[in-house]
């Protein structure tokens, strides 16, 4: 892979990280932090984006950069198991278990929606 | 919108570059067919949640307060590095090729590998005397 193309994936990293931060304050600023409104909502919309990107079309090089670098980095996994993993800790195991399922669940049918979305645009 | 802190907004963007760079790198070198096993997501989530945790913890309970690490190594590296729409499309291909137990057992022991690890890197730093 050609050395622009991964400044390219470091440009989008770097973005993808920031919009998650912004995005995460944002919502956790209106919606309290009771519950990981943040992250399940930065998770769910990327879930519908990739599976766009992916039912569309596009591939190669950009795929790699709009799909894998930029939106891969927007979701996250590890925050999502840190914060199931507090809720728990914090014996709220009805929230842990919420936020485990629900996100598994609306996480698939985003990609689904966005897959089907994106093979027929 | 929050107050924003330009410096802490470098720091997630130089974590979020590597942890980009650091994903996509091992995701070419560990490739899987469609139907099959993601290993190289996997190994990458499943990293990233141990050492998010390791970070989190030992920054929030261990080490004097500093603005930039949590940034840099959590948001940023950790964050980016792991990914939760790769691993949900995966699935959803996975399933497409009709192979749904499969699927469905991705997604469990990631869950259940992500929780643990998240456990273990926890219970190591609690249990290890501070060390600056």
């Amino acid at each position: 892979m050609s050395d622009w193309v991964w400044f390219a994936v470091a440009g989008a990293g770097a973005v993808g990280a920031i919009g998650r931060f912004l995005l995460d304050s944002v919502i956790a600023e209106h919606a309290g932090r009771d519950f990981p409104y943040g992250t399940f909502t930065i998770n769910i919309t990327g879930a519908l984006i990739l599976g766009i990107l992916t039912g569309s079309a596009l591939e190669g090089t950009l795929l790699l950069i709009m799909g894998t670098a930029l939106i891969g980095s927007y979701t996250t996994f590890s925050t999502w198991m840190l914060e199931s993993h507090r809720l728990a800790e914090d014996k709220d195991y009805l929230r842990s278990l919420l936020n485990l399922g629900m996100s598994l669940l609306a996480g698939f049918a985003a990609a689904l929606v966005g897959h089907t979305i994106g093979a027929h645009t | 919108m929050p107050h924003i802190d330009r410096r802490e907004l470098a720091a997630i963007a130089v974590g979020g570059a590597v942890g980009a760079v650091a994903r996509v790198w091992i995701a070419l070198h560990l490739t899987s067919p469609d139907d099959s096993w993601p290993w190289g997501i996997f190994i990458v989530n499943i990293s990233g949640s141990f050492a998010l945790a390791y970070f989190a913890t030992r920054l929030q309970e261990r080490l004097p307060q500093s603005t930039y690490r949590r940034p840099l190594l959590g948001t940023g590296f950790c964050g980016a590095y792991t990914t939760f729409s790769t691993m949900q499309v995966e699935i959803l291909k996975i399933a497409q090729a009709q192979r749904y137990a499969l699927a469905i057992g991705y997604a469990l022991v990631s869950i259940a590998a992500g929780m643990t690890v998240v456990w273990l890197a926890t219970t190591a730093v609690r249990r290890t005397r501070v060390m600056v």
